[in-house]
């Protein structure tokens, strides 16, 4: 076991020991004792960034299952040591918030625990290099995700919340599984790497287009992109560390690493670069648009969150046009989109976690998220509002915070992009700076009114009259040493983009020979050019917009209500109940008679099905013992007796019948040589016909039976199948000669077990432990008989006994 | 012998299945009472009908009839009392506590 392997179950061996432990421990250190962990991960993980930065990538291979080739292989290069860093970095503060946010009334045991566990399966996406792991790992993040968005469980909205962001990620989830096989059919490998350096021999594969988008849709679903964005402001139920934490820092971008990840796979596709490019693009409009209407700062987050997402997928996009184009001194420039994706990443969960934080304090505090109820705050929550103000600031792109650095190279990306002549990019190519600008826009507005709506204008009464005032320390040092990073980003950037963002430049671009030449220098300042021109746009009218919002707000309303995704979703979802409660209805009846159909249908159409496709029926009589008359007539009193109880209505009769048959079957097993057998089913038989004797004291007569003719029909042919069917193997059965019988060699018993009747060393000696068991059975059902007549019902329900 | 052994286990075998479909507790107790009578006859007929003398090494020197399907039925024959025995007492159970032995009745619906 390396290091490597100890990062990703360190978190799940402490999430296995926290329910264990937690007794032991107060409410208040389960937080601190929690904290250790990813702080220790972390700085861990940062003795590797002297190696990674000098292009080193560190794998490790432990064989998990090797007969099926399922290696536990981790890779660490640029692109995932960037989100482990995150991973654990944003962990650390979300803890050390959540032991001030969360009660000590909450079951915090369950809390870390599952925030643990999220931990080490996200680590493990990023750290996976084989892909069946990879999958195993995401899919643990979106059971963790569930897990704690259900944190309040008793809220229904919780519950509903949850649902729906498990619905939707593991459905895409399942896709890019899908994704992956076919991946591995044109590759023969799991091994992202190995599929990376293959890349010529599979990419004219037929199934090359189809993988490409269930990969795609993985990743969509993952990271909220339109049209399954929808999750993400309903996962908003969640407490808000955890929203901080995997709805904005973490999980969503797991999509982003997946499509970072597999862009020297796909990225020289056509329909790679306009799925990326467009659907972030869409959802980067989509997002801001609607982030603009909402009233709970939360939900505003989150559509601002899944815009973000957008913008970041775009750039992406915008970057596999360098993968098409090839290695050349003059398309080198367009990696930087790619490299403005991964910058912008690690910047919005800086400003992004800080602002979670921030209305975390804000609810915590005053009690209310709700923009129409809060103002006023500046005076009350003065630190909270530097918080929202830098945080606010850097998302809507302004100096001097790390925001504009990365929506300056954004806004450079979609330009450069125009220039291009492929993929009819002289014809489409100019809507994705006007997109891009338009949706700069309203990320403006937004940001205008999570600052100006919460802490300035009016503070209302009843927030006065509770007598609200800052939040503890505790909860200020995390968002506190967020934007610290987000105004330090902005005076360094260099830094950042030298030793953490230039060798995930290696990752995403593996054909090309230079990451230097990749990694542009960050500077603040370019001159007066198009990129500032239209920043300055965005500000002026996002500042007019923001005043004018009461004008024009209504345009909201022309969108009908009935016609959203949400609707759609809850429409599938419903239809899908009722219909699967139907079906299921038609066939779970209830009826054991029904569910006896099944079983013996299924043995007729499977045994009798296999016996005549293979041709198996064979009869002869060549080796049959002789028929003796007394025989025959034995034979024939059975099959008398047995269809009489057919036909009787009477107990004594039936119960006499059944007896009929058990001593003949006593008599034929003396006929043929088995002296214990025909004693023990006497013995057994007398006992049986005593027992249904004595209950029939106890139980109501036999009636007729009601069923009418078409059930009767019915069940007769079944029976007659059935009979049949063993008849028809019993025949063919008689003749088969394959192996030696094995009998052979219990007759040397004496030797053997020191008895003389082979029956009884058997049972006694060579299979003892089975009668053992037959004991065991036995006592069992004793148990059962003697607990089914003695005990009553106790007091309380005694009206089940009437 | 043996054909018409096997011919005979599969009428018992029709009829114990008819007797499990139908609606009565005591009717259905009774299938897997015959069921298992057929099972018994069955394995030991697959073993070989009358290939020698009883399997006690004091009677003869052989051959011997084969042993091991009779200790397979040996076991066959007390399980399957015990379910036997068992499942009459739940039938008693079930008919006191819910006052019915027929199976459409106990589920509460009363169309087929």
């Amino acid at each position: 076991m390396t290091v490597d392997i100890a990062i990703i179950l360190i978190p799940f061996i402490m999430a296995a020991f926290i329910p264990i432990f937690y007794r032991q421990l107060s409410k208040r250190l389960i937080g601190w004792f929690v904290l250790v962990i990813p702080v220790s991960l972390f700085l861990l993980l940062t003795t590797y960034i002297p190696r990674v930065s000098s292009g080193q990538t560190l794998s490790n291979t432990y064989e998990w299952i090797p007969s099926f080739n399922i290696n536990f292989t981790t890779y660490i290069d640029g692109l995932s040591l960037i989100f482990s860093l995150l991973i654990t970095g944003v962990g650390s503060l979300v803890i050390l918030y959540s032991i001030f946010y969360l009660s000590k009334k909450e079951s915090l045991h369950h809390f870390y625990c599952y925030l643990l566990l999220f931990m080490g399966a996200m680590l493990g996406v990023v750290f996976s290099d084989h892909l069946m792991v990879l999958y195993a790992f995401w899919e643990l993040t979106s059971v963790s995700s569930f897990l704690l968005i259900a944190f309040w469980h008793h809220r229904k909205a919780s519950r509903a919340g949850a649902r729906k962001s498990m619905t939707i990620t593991v459905s895409g989830g399942v896709a890019m599984l899908v994704g992956f096989l076919m991946l591995y059919v044109m590759s023969g490998t799991f091994s992202i790497r190995e599929i990376i350096a293959n890349i010529d021999r599979i990419s004219d594969h037929t199934l090359f287009v189809p993988a490409l988008i269930l990969v795609l849709l993985g990743a969509f679903t993952k990271s909220a992109q339109f049209p399954f964005h929808i999750w993400l402001p309903d996962a908003m139920e969640a407490p808000t560390p955890v929203s901080a934490y995997l709805h904005s820092a973490t999980m969503v971008k797991a999509g982003i690493y997946l499509v970072a990840r597999f862009t020297p796979v796909f990225g020289g596709e056509i329909v790679w670069f306009w799925a990326v490019t467009g659907v972030g693009l869409i959802t980067l409009f989509w997002g801001s648009f609607n982030a603009v209407k909402q009233v709970d700062l939360k939900a505003l987050l989150a559509f601002s969150t899944v815009s973000q997402l957008g913008l970041i997928m775009s750039l992406l996009g915008l970057g596999s046009v360098a993968i098409h184009l090839g290695y050349s001194s003059e398309t080198v420039i367009y990696t930087q989109a790619a490299f403005a994706a991964i910058f912008h990443l690690v910047n919005h969960s800086t400003f992004k976690g800080a602002l979670f934080m921030m209305v975390g304090i804000v609810d915590h505090e005053i009690g209310t998220r709700d923009i129409r109820r809060l103002g006023g705050l500046i005076r009350i929550l003065p630190l909270t509002f530097t918080v929202a103000l830098i945080g606010s600031f850097s998302m809507a792109g302004l100096p001097p915070f790390n925001g504009f650095l990365s929506k300056e190279m954004f806004f450079t990306a979609t330009l450069k992009i125009t220039e291009l002549d492929i993929f009819s990019l002289d014809s489409m190519g100019v809507l994705i700076p006007v997109v891009a600008w338009v949706a700069s826009i309203f990320t403006f507005v937004y940001c205008l009114i999570i600052v100006g709506q919460t802490f300035f204008g009016k503070i209302s009464p009843d927030i006065l009259e509770k007598n609200p005032h800052e939040a503890p320390i505790g909860m200020l040092i995390s968002p506190f040493i967020l934007i610290g990073f987000v105004v330090g980003i902005f005076f360094f950037p260099n830094l950042l983009g030298h030793y953490i963002l230039q060798p995930a430049m290696a990752s995403i671009y593996p054909t090309f020979p230079s990451t230097e030449e990749m990694t542009p220098h960050i500077s603040a300042w370019h001159g007066l050019n198009t990129e500032l021109y239209m920043t300055i746009g965005v500000v002026l009218i996002g500042v007019t917009l923001y005043f004018l919002l009461k004008r024009w707000k209504p345009i909201y309303r022309i969108f009908p209500q009935k016609l959203s995704f949400n609707v759609l979703y809850e429409r599938v979802i419903g239809f899908g109940e009722n219909f699967s409660e139907r079906a299921t209805k038609r066939y779970m009846t209830g009826s054991l008679t029904h569910y006896f159909i099944y079983i013996y249908m299924a043995f007729v159409i499977i045994a009798a099905g296999v016996f005549f496709m293979t041709d198996s029926f064979e009869w002869n009589t060549k080796n049959n013992a002789a028929v003796e008359s007394f025989e025959l007539i034995l034979v024939f009193v059975m099959i008398f007796a047995a269809i009489a109880i057919l036909f009787s209505n009477s107990r004594i009769t039936t119960v006499l019948l059944n007896g009929v048959l058990g001593f003949s079957v006593a008599f034929f097993f003396v006929v043929f040589r088995a002296p214990d057998l025909a004693l023990t089913q006497l013995v057994v038989e007398s006992v049986t016909t005593a027992l249904f004797l004595l209950c029939f004291k106890y139980l109501p007569d036999l009636k007729p039976e009601k069923s009418t003719k078409r059930v009767k029909f019915t069940n007769g042919v079944i029976s007659l199948l059935v009979g049949a069917t063993v008849s028809v193997i019993g025949l063919a059965v008689m003749n088969y000669d394959k192996f030696e019988s094995i009998s052979t060699y219990f007759e040397d018993a004496y030797n053997l077990a020191g008895g003389k009747n082979i029956v009884n060393t058997i049972l006694g000696d060579f299979r003892a432990f089975d009668t053992m068991l037959e004991v065991v059975v036995l006592f069992i059902a004793g148990l059962g008989v003697y607990a089914l007549i003695k005990l009553k019902a106790k007091k309380g329900d005694a009206d089940i006994e009437n | 012998m043996e054909s018409l052994m096997i011919i005979l286990v599969g009428i018992l075998v029709s009829v114990g299945t008819y007797l499990i479909l139908s609606r009565q507790m005591i009717r259905i107790i009774l299938g897997t009472a015959i069921l298992s009578h057929a099972v018994h006859l069955l394995i030991l007929t697959v073993g070989g009908l009358k290939k020698g003398g009883v399997p006690l090494l004091s009677q003869s020197d052989g051959p011997y009839t084969d042993a091991l399907p009779q200790a397979l039925i040996l076991t066959a024959i007390v399980i399957s009392f015990a379910t036997t025995a068992f499942l009459l007492v739940l039938a008693y159970r079930t008919y006191k506590t819910n006052g019915s032995a027929d199976f459409h009745e106990l589920r509460g619906m009363s169309d087929e």
